[in-house]
């Protein structure tokens, strides 16, 4: 599992570096790039036989049935991209201990670079696609969180947002794409999507998957027309611009297209959408790059061109094609993340990134001046830098599919143009702020930066030379084996060599140099037209437009609905669930009765059924009289109770049962605070219309139950019944099914319980109400609060009851019975106590607070559960015995029934949690009558 | 037999909605309750109708009732009865900071 530690560590190290940040920077900066050299080396110890040519697989075995593992894979491709990823990196971790200021937070900055760098990692080393996903989303995240670093400004916040906003989309459009792929090829697996390009492309949803796909790539790597992002991110500090939108997370989406080329290219959607789409973005790049004046604004819309030039070579889609991709991808990094931090420093020594302002830097900072200088070169092209390598390679591809498909031509003549361009802003860039006069009021007095921030700038400088100069001795070897991962197949025979005879693309590049300094030289006209027109070019527009017309949209539905209404809401919702439940049954077409034999009317069921319609009918009609309208409720419940009785499930009788008495006096309590009648409803139109919505409710549920009941359906039960004994060791199905078969959604319950109970609690703490002096006819409520026999006769039955309960609880297992049974009786016992002696007396002799009944119930719960592992068996397998126990016979013991003590001791803390809390109000609001005497909840009076 | 399930269904629903469309908030969780037996009942028959068969092995000479929508019955009682106890104590909640007992929280106007 090397490389799930691979991309793990990062995350690890995110937590470890956030923490250690407070032990000084030096520290921070040590942990940090520890963390990033330790997956380096993993990655190197893995390396020989990835050279010879193989590709290394490693899965964890999670959700098989759906697809679902997680798998890792580290191939040709991946290799060159984690290389990137850890490389620059590393460097930029090295280069932001200089570029912050003290007053910023080093250890958060690193911590968030780290998820990062964990996510992209994820990214280019699944082999899971679901998973690749998950990753990818990942680092729109954390692109976000670094985006938004200086959270105090307002543009990078805004920054943050967009770029969330517009690769979120894009996520969602790719994971719809990947649904979509799965399913054709019946696999997320990237070893068997790549194998199945050609299933894949014959396939009719071809179109709808390449299009999703191209979505999330295009937006991710800020292709047209989604690119106006990217500037918007240089809201980021420096570092992060280098790293995340130039050198790594903008190239996740050109890392896509390369993985997915086997799969997806070589169709005419395909060449269509990706080399248009391409072309364009390499043109407006290139083009408005040229009239940024801020630094960074040049660097970022340099940087979409370059990610068009790549998505155009993979448009292209032939081998030698891909290959310039790829080298281009290197190289645009190396020289890219170098520029960035060359900006990087001159914004840190001069104060400001305005071109217009920073003039003549040369003097003052020549060292800095020569590295910008050859990176600058290496971005326009110039031989003996590497970027001159990939872009006449470029050049070479474009020329030669000018006659293959309609329009073609336009592909090198748009080249040409887009590398005239390139030499004229990498002109702008050198010019402007190293020579170009005087530097015209700069806040700060600028001098070379500190020894060790330039040495990442060093670092890659060196590179973009060294590959400039002896391609073959340097970067060929990788080359290789990522362009063999990309295309699934032996790399095509390619020649990095500086000079190649007088081929089409010598010419281009001699167009575009001549080209580019003609269009610097003639650059003052040009930015007083882009001063005029340029504004009006700006994508942003079109994108406030759409997000304020989705608000305004979004605005005026909940408007529609209702203002924060409770019965519109409930009656819209009640409306749509009737008109598509009635819509659904008659487009089934199927009859409301089914075939099933019909049971015989007995007179028991008959009686309780009149009854209880006569009480519900009853609350219906005097539900203003409150006190009656739950009395007749607690009938209801009673005779449901019943039916359960009838209907052989005696569990939920008692259930049932105790619950009704336990709602029936919450709601007592609650009545003394409330008035003692509900005003009738004045607006005749309004109850018809409620009282239709009413009927044609339950009449749907009516034919509902009706048509359900004379169906015949196939269970699972045969499983439950059948296993058991053997299995759960209990005879009571109902109860070894909540403890032992679905003990986890038992444990979720008493999980949501607990925290019922807690949140009341919480609610309750400061409330403070008056009650009800007397009934609504003005008459004081008894005086006799605590009748006498009552008390004695409660305290009588207090161990009997307390009995029964454990008698239920032990017996649950076999018998009807258990845990949330025995917790509501039990409840039931210690409220009778308050009820009949008074909170007073009671809590002399009852803990109050329930929170460690609670907490203990569910910490028992959990324990029985994770016992499970100690032994090897999954979570929550219980085990029982029979025992002999001398006088009382065999006895059985399963583990189940520890799981059901937790129940226990969880209802009965949440149920006295909320009565005691509200039985407590009572006692203080009574407290401020005369007397003085602590009487008791139910019977509140207040004199 | 079945008529008169789908009878009772249909009537706590339908009382359930009533109250349930009230503006406040006592009737509201009257009405809250009424619909959660429905619903119970609905859950439970889906089980289908079984006469003297409880799913407890050993009791019954032929055939048992399905346990598992008893199962699934059993916790939504209880955890029904949290959730009336949670909306109610919203409902005091309400009344003890805006006055009143309104459902959409206008000013009170007793």
């Amino acid at each position: 599992m090397t490389l799930l530690l691979v991309v793990l560590l990062p995350f690890l190290g995110a937590l470890g570096v956030a923490w250690a940040s407070r032990l000084g920077r030096p520290t921070a900066i040590l942990v940090t790039l520890l963390v990033v050299l330790a997956p380096a080396i993993l990655i190197l110890s893995l390396l020989d036989p990835l050279v010879a040519g193989e590709t290394r697989i490693e899965r964890l075995t999670w959700l098989p049935a759906v697809g679902l593992d997680i798998a890792f894979r580290l191939d040709g491709l991946g290799l060159l991209f984690a290389g990137l990823i850890l490389g620059i990196g590393g460097l930029v971790v090295l280069y932001a201990r200089y570029y912050l200021s003290e007053r910023d937070n080093l250890g958060r900055l690193y911590a968030y670079l780290l998820l990062f760098m964990g996510a992209m990692l994820g990214v280019v080393l699944s082999e899971n696609l679901i998973q690749m996903l998950m990753f990818w989303e990942l680092t729109s995240l954390s692109s976000f969180l670094l985006i938004g670093y200086w959270r105090q400004r307002e543009d990078a916040r805004r920054g943050a947002r967009m770029a969330l906003a517009m690769t979120g989309a894009g996520g969602l459009a790719l994971f719809g794409g990947i649904l979509l792929l799965g399913r054709m090829t019946g696999s997320y697996d990237l070893s068997v999507v790549l194998a199945s390009g050609d299933l894949i492309r014959a396939h009719p949803l071809y179109g709808p998957t390449l299009l999703l796909i191209l979505l999330g790539i295009f937006t991710k790597s800020a292709q047209f027309p989604f690119h106006f992002w990217l500037p918007h991110a240089m809201a980021a500090p420096t570092p992060v611009s280098s790293y995340l939108h130039s050198a790594t997370m903008v190239k996740a989406g050109v890392f896509l297209l390369a993985r997915l080329f086997p799969a997806l290219a070589g169709t005419w959607e395909w060449n269509y959408l990706v080399t248009g789409l391409g072309l364009m973005t390499l043109l407006t790049g290139a083009v408005i790059a040229l009239f940024q004046h801020d630094i960074k604004g040049l660097l970022a819309y340099s940087t979409i061109s370059h990610l068009g030039l790549i998505t155009v070579l993979f448009g292209i889609g032939t081998p030698l094609a891909a290959v310039a991709g790829v080298f281009h991808i290197i190289n645009h990094a190396t020289f890219k993340a170098g520029l960035f931090m060359a900006a990087g420093i001159i914004d840190h020594e001069t104060g400001t990134r305005d071109m217009r302002r920073i003039n003549g830097l040369w003097r003052a900072m020549p060292y800095t001046g020569t590295l910008a200088m050859v990176a600058a070169s290496a971005m326009a092209g110039v031989p003996l830098f590497n970027g001159f390598l990939s872009k006449e390679m470029f050049f070479g591809e474009a020329a030669a599919v000018a006659g293959s498909f309609w329009l073609g031509w336009l592909v090198p003549v748009a080249a040409t143009l887009a590398g005239a361009f390139a030499v004229a802003y990498s002109l702008r860039f050198v010019h402007d702020v190293f020579f170009n006069g005087e530097p015209v009021d700069l806040p700060r007095q600028p001098h070379e930066p500190p020894r060790w921030m330039r040495v990442p700038v060093e670092v890659l400088v060196v590179l973009c030379l060294l590959v400039g100069m002896a391609p073959a001795l340097t970067v060929e070897p990788i080359l290789n084996l990522a362009v063999g991962a990309v295309l699934q197949g032996p790399p095509p025979a390619h020649d990095l060599a500086l000079w190649h005879g007088f081929t089409p693309a010598v010419f281009m590049s001699l167009i575009a140099m001549t080209g580019g300094v003609l269009i610097y030289a003639a650059r003052r006209p040009l930015y007083a037209f882009w001063e005029r027109v340029g504004d009006r070019l700006d994508a942003r527009r079109g994108y406030d437009r759409v997000l304020n017309g989705l608000i305004g949209l979004a605005q005026s539905l909940s408007a529609w609905l209702g203002k924060a209404s409770l019965q519109r809401l409930l009656l819209t919702f009640l409306g749509s669930a009737l008109l598509l439940g009635t819509a659904g049954w008659l487009g089934s077409g199927s009859s409301l009765t089914g075939p099933l034999p019909l049971l015989p009317l007995d007179i028991v069921s008959l009686a309780a059924s009149v009854i209880m319609v006569g009480a519900a009918l009853a609350t219906l009609i005097w539900y203003c009289q409150r006190l009656l309208a739950l009395i007749l409720l607690g009938a209801v419940g009673l005779m449901v109770a019943l039916i359960f009785v009838i209907f052989s499930a005696p569990d939920l009788a008692l259930t049932q049962l105790s619950v009704e008495v336990v709602t029936v006096i919450l709601l007592l309590l609650a009545l003394f605070f409330l008035p003692q009648t509900s005003r009738p409803e004045t607006q005749r139109l309004r109850r018809i219309r409620d009282l239709v919505v009413a009927l044609f409710a339950g009449l749907g549920m009516s034919a509902l139950t009706w048509a359900l009941l004379t169906r015949p359906y196939e269970s699972i039960a045969g499983y439950f019944l059948e296993n058991s004994i053997p299995g759960g060791g209990g005879r009571n199905v109902v109860n070894v099914i909540l403890v032992d078969f679905r003990g986890f959604d038992t444990l979720g319950e008493i999980t949501v319980l607990a925290l019922a109970g807690l949140a009341i609690h919480a609610m309750l703490e400061h409330l403070r109400l008056a009650g009800q002096p007397g009934d609504d006819l003005g008459r004081p409520w008894n005086r006799d609060a605590h009748p006498i026999i009552l008390a004695s006769l409660a305290r009588l039955v207090l161990p009997l009851t307390l009995l029964v309960a454990v008698f239920i609880l032990l017996r649950g297992h076999n018998l009807p019975g258990g845990g949330f049974i025995a917790g509501l009786v039990t409840a039931i016992a210690l409220i009778l106590q308050y009820l009949a002696n008074g909170v007073a007396w009671t809590q002399q002799r009852l803990p109050g607070r329930m929170q460690p009944l609670i907490g203990a119930g569910l910490l028992i719960a959990t324990l029985v559960g994770l016992a499970s592992f100690l032994l090897g068996y999954p979570f929550l397998t219980t085990t029982f015995g029979h025992f002999d126990w001398p006088l009382v016979g065999e006895f059985e013991l399963a583990s189940a029934m520890i799981f059901d003590l937790g129940v226990w001791l969880v209802v009965v803390g949440a149920t006295l949690m909320i009565l005691i809390h509200l039985g407590l109000m009572h006692d203080a609001t009574r407290e401020t009558g005369p007397g003085g005497v602590p009487q008791g909840m139910a019977a509140g009076r207040e004199d | 037999m079945e008529a008169i399930i789908s009878l009772l269904v249909g009537v706590l629903t339908s009382c359930g909605v009533y109250l349930l469309l009230r503006a406040q908030t006592f009737s509201v969780v009257l009405g809250l309750t009424l619909l959660s037996y429905a619903v119970n009942l609905f859950l439970f028959a889906s089980g289908r109708l079984v006469v003297g068969r409880p799913p407890v092995i050993g009791l019954g000479p032929s055939g048992y009732a399905d346990p598992l929508p008893q199962a699934l019955v059993l916790t939504a009682i209880v955890i029904g009865f949290a959730m009336t106890a949670f909306v109610i104590l919203l409902a005091l909640k309400t009344r003890a900071e805006l006055g009143t007992d309104q459902v959409d929280g206008e000013a009170g106007h007793e």
